[in-house]
């Protein structure tokens, strides 16, 4: 062993580190323990809490059973991507040449760090709703299918509805909710991202329910842990007081579980009060016209879903007709219009909507790393053929 | 090439293709029956149109667990087994076809094991009445969590299922003269929309609809003759049609005559029959008629079998070449593997045409191709480097997932039809392939580097110049394993984006393919980062074994994921020891050099001489 070199400090050192295949490597094996332990997760948690535990994260953490303790000990999807990518950079930055030997190296790195981004600015900024429409039924927003907001509606005029929407993320804070376009404010006394409900008739021992008006009085309620299934969805319910200049008008259980508006009427106007799937309103709207779902002779395996559908959109001045099936979606204005499922006896469709700024970055980066890695093996495999055959 | 004699070789490639094709010189007949011509007949099943031959065969398979029922009279083929469960009933209700392996159901059903393992229909007979409740019972559970005695009970329960509607496909079982009875009704019925009017008595309706509800399969071509499948009826439809429209398709008469004639022993009567159909629906449905004999053919040949049976014979050339006589036997080995990888090739390729599908569609016909896939590669290694490893490597993984495959077609029709959103030519010949190229081609990697620490680890025959090419073997493998699974990955990814708007989902299937390119990208870095060198490789490679067979089926276990193919049970113990062995493997490559038989590290390092290991 030779003796030890004493390195003045330097910003080499921490540049050769962050530059270094050996980091590389590291990454990439925990990258592979994440994935593995990420999918092996699924089986209990669900393919969303998954994702947003494990690769839309910084870390990971683990609980004792038994304590409160969040003890980190893996690096989450995010963290990882991060580090890979300034170590990618680093390196080429730190180590480029632009020779014949090393493009193909460089295409395939920059196709890496392209997917990388926009795999990072899909989790951040991608939306994907849904649309449930019914034969003959025009619609024109989509629903989160794991979010649900509080809908204030003054039904009053006939001609148009006025919607305050509260969103779910502010219903869970709880606390008193004010807007300037109502006359009272609303105070969330309990929020339940998924609960069971049950007639009292049936749990005659159940303690008195909070709501003090409306149908929520004979309803007993009990908060139960999210779904993890991707086919459920969460009923959620809340306990909400309306304050009105005079004093309480009274607290409603709301639930998207309640199907009928509950209402109250407050200085001539109506109010309707909905517990509800998240929208998002579009500036166009799609009429269903037909749900079609074709099987293979003799047997109940699904050949194909298609919807027809028609487009309108008074903006553009676009009003046609448009088939959405499956592998061929609809692509209008930011938003991709995909078959994903149906309902009711084949006289529903679900449409999955998805608006992702980033969606073309992968094609791009696809193409990038395939002709990186053919240039890169191509010209090893033609080096020792060569030296093979001389 | 002076020790090997162009004629041997000749000899060997000869014999192989005997052996191969073999099976087509096999009797036509049956007690004078033309069961050969009766099973290129086409009908419909699953929503394809196949020879008779296809239904016969993976009946049998799936009832049976084999392909041929061995009888106290020789040995019957599927055809002929089938041709008496549909025409000959009670003779088909004797023989022993159903088989029982778990000792717990046959207790259940009071069976004794002593019995044997195979059982008549005619000996469920009385236990019918328990299997149906022991199979309500297990069919409450959730089909994640059956023990094994219920998911053996519910399978039962199936396969009873099944060949009591095969058995009243054409005929309701125990009928006496299927054609005079059909003739009675042409003669009696005043054709009227609503059936009861048309003079059938209440009893003979009612056993047309049993009929039409019970049939397995559409034996009855669309008329007029047109190539839409979903015109095909069963039987008992077409009777039920012939009620209210007056019109009987002419096929109805030829299969009613041929049944009859089968049971009463008539072989002239049901050969002309025969003749007549077949020469009709010719005429009819060429094409059709054409893929069917095709189809047929292929069946008959068996051609993945027999390609299954010969590597393992070119393993034991090309390792026995390391052995003894290296030139020759590494050359019969490369003939051979040539020839076998032909045999193979048209087998896929047969596939795909009857398909009409590239060539991965579902886990059986992954095996097969990623079987393909390295015995395409390792032709190419071997051509290029002349040693055995090649042929040896390519071999053993063909014959391994040929076996695979084998067990995977246990489960019916492996040519199924694609589910809608599977139901993409495009994607399937881009994504699919390249992953599952993917696949082989690590796999290959791994085998390679299992040859050198079986070889370098207990014998002594691995010396530098082998370790050095197959080195060079890996990691060229390496290179084309990540080249494939990562652009087959990503192409995944936008097959996704384009068909659920979502590129990536974190699906168990997706992040299996992601972890093999994950993988082969660390072995590729370490490489090049002087983190491993030869053995380090080795022991990487062979662990990218473990990888691809957790993706490949590992995670099909897991039983969820948009990618799920159904709990496959009885893989799981297979896939943990196999795991468990390249584990080991691993830990014996790792083991200190002295420990190893083959001693070619030391000539190579320049190392001091203080080194070198004390002598045990």
């Amino acid at each position: 062993m030779s003796e030890a070199v004493i390195r003045p400090f330097s910003l080499k050192s921490p540049l050769r580190i962050l530059s270094s295949l050996r980091l590389t490597v590291i990454c990439l094996g925990l990258g592979m323990l994440l994935v593995f332990l990420g999918t092996l997760a699924q089986v209990h948690l669900g393919i969303h809490a998954v994702q947003a535990r494990y690769f839309q994260s910084l870390l990971i953490y683990w609980s004792p059973p038994g304590t409160g303790w969040k003890i980190p000990v893996l690096p989450g999807g995010y963290l990882l991507g991060t580090v890979l990518l300034v170590n990618l950079i680093t390196a080429h930055a730190v180590r480029f040449q632009l020779t014949r030997k090393k493009l193909g190296i460089i295409l395939l790195h920059f196709g890496v760090i392209l997917l990388l981004t926009g795999q990072l600015l899909t989790g951040l900024f991608a939306r994907e709703t849904q649309m449930r429409i019914d034969e003959g039924q025009t619609l024109g927003y989509s629903e989160a299918p794991r979010e649900v907001e509080l809908a204030v509606i003054d039904v009053t005029d006939p001609n148009f509805d006025q919607v305050v929407a509260i969103p779910e993320e502010v219903l869970a804070r709880g606390g008193t909710i004010q807007s300037p376009t109502l006359p009272f404010t609303l105070n969330v006394r309990q929020f339940m991202g998924n609960a069971h409900l049950a007639m009292r008739s049936q749990e005659p021992q159940a303690p008195p329910s909070q709501a003090t008006t409306g149908p929520g009085k004979n309803i007993v309620v009990a908060e139960i842990p999210r779904t993890v299934k991707d086919d459920e969805r969460d009923l959620s319910a809340a306990f909400v007081e309306v304050d009105g200049v005079q004093g309480p008008l009274g607290t409603w259980l709301i639930s998207n579980a309640i199907p009928d508006p509950q209402g109250f009427t407050l200085n001539g106007h109506t109010y309707e009060l909905a517990m509800r799937q998240r929208r998002f309103y579009k500036q166009f709207a799609l009429t269903l016209l037909d749900f079609a779902h074709d099987r293979y002779a003799g047997t109940d395996i699904p050949k194909n879903f298609s919807s027809r559908v028609r487009l309108i959109d008074f903006e553009r001045n676009e009003n046609r007709e448009v088939v959405i099936s499956m592998n061929d979606p609809l692509r209008y204005r930011g938003f991709t219009f995909y078959q994903s499922g149906f309902d009711n006896n084949d006289k529903t469709t679900i449409l999955q909507v998805v608006k992702n700024p980033a969606m073309l970055l992968p094609y791009i980066a696809c193409g990038l790393v395939a002709l990186g890695l053919v240039v890169q093996f191509s010209m090893h495999l033609f080096g020792f053929v060569r030296k093979r055959t001389r | 090439m002076k020790t090997s004699r162009p004629w041997i070789l000749w000899l060997v490639a000869a014999a192989t293709f005997a052996y191969v094709v073999a099976p087509l010189f096999q009797s036509d007949t049956w007690g004078g029956f033309e069961m050969r011509k009766f099973g290129r007949l086409p009908v419909l099943l699953n929503g394809r149109i196949k020879p008779l031959d296809t239904v016969a065969r993976n009946s049998l398979l799936i009832i049976h667990g084999k392909q041929t029922l061995a009888t106290d009279h020789g040995t019957l083929t599927p055809i002929d087994w089938l041709a008496e469960v549909l025409m000959k009933q009670d003779e088909a209700d004797l023989r022993k076809v159903f088989v029982i392996r778990n000792s717990e159901t046959l207790t259940a059903l009071g069976l004794s094991p002593e019995a044997g393992k195979y059982f008549s229909f005619r000996e469920f007979v009385p236990h019918l009445q328990e299997l149906e409740q022991q199979a309500a019972l297990a069919q409450k559970v959730d089909p994640q969590l059956r023990s094994a005695f219920q998911r053996d009970i519910i399978k039962l329960f199936e396969r009873l299922t099944l060949y009591h509607r095969l058995k009243n496909s054409l005929e309701v079982e125990g009928t006496v003269n299927f054609k005079s009875q059909i003739d009675d009704l042409v003669k009696n019925i005043r054709p009227s929309p609503v059936p009861m009017n048309t003079g059938i008595s209440a009893e003979a309706l009612q056993s047309l609809g049993f009929l039409a509800e019970t049939g397995y399969f559409f034996p009855i071509p669309p008329f007029p003759p047109n190539d839409d499948p979903l015109q095909w009826r069963k039987m008992g439809e077409s009777l039920v049609a012939f009620l209210t429209e007056g019109k009987l398709h002419l096929a109805v008469n030829s299969w009613a005559t041929m049944a009859t004639a089968f049971a009463a022993n008539d072989p002239a009567t049901f050969n002309k029959t025969l003749d007549n159909y077949a020469a009709q629906v010719q005429r009819d449905l060429p094409r059709r008629v054409w893929k069917a004999k095709v189809e047929s053919v292929f069946n008959q040949l068996q051609p993945f079998y027999s390609a299954m049976v010969i590597y393992v014979l070119i393993f034991i050339l090309a390792a026995g070449s390391w052995l003894v006589w290296p030139k020759a036997l590494g050359r019969y080995a490369f003939a051979l593997l040539v020839v076998t990888f032909i045999v193979h090739s048209g087998g896929l390729i047969t596939r795909m045409y009857l398909e009409g599908r590239p060539p991965v569609t579902n886990l059986y016909s992954s095996a097969v191709f990623i079987g393909w896939g390295a015995v395409l590669l390792g032709i190419f290694l071997e051509r290029f480097f002349r040693n055995g490893i090649g042929s040896a490597t390519a071999a053993m993984i063909g014959f391994i997932t040929l076996l695979i495959a084998h067990h995977l077609s246990m489960d019916g029709d492996t040519m199924e039809m694609m589910r809608a959103v599977l139901d993409t030519n495009g994607w399937l010949a881009t994504h699919v392939v390249c992953v599952t190229l993917g696949y082989a081609s690590t796999f290959l990697a791994g085998f390679l580097a299992l040859t050198y620490i079986v070889r370098g680890a207990f014998t002594p025959s691995l010396d530098r110049a082998t370790a050095q090419s197959l080195t060079r073997m890996v990691y060229g493998i390496v290179c084309f394993a990540t080249l494939f699974s990562f652009v087959g990955t990503i192409l995944g990814g936008i097959w996704a984006d384009q068909s659920w708007g979502r590129f990536w989902g974190w699906d168990p299937k997706e992040n299996g393919a992601l972890l093999i390119v994950l993988w082969n990208a660390i072995i590729l870095h370490a490489r090049w980062g002087g983190l491993v060198r030869q053995r380090g490789l080795m022991v990487m490679a062979v662990f990218g074994n473990v990888v691809t067979s957790w993706s490949w089926f590992g995670v099909n276990m897991l039983g969820i994921g948009l990618h799920s193919y159904g709990f496959m049970d009885s893989a799981f113990p297979w896939l943990i020891a196999f795991g468990a062995s390249q584990i080991a493997f691993m830990m014996i490559g790792l083991l200190p050099t002295h420990l190893w038989r083959s001693q070619f590290e030391k000539a190579k390092s320049p190392a001091p001489t203080q080194v070198v290991d004390v002598p045990a």
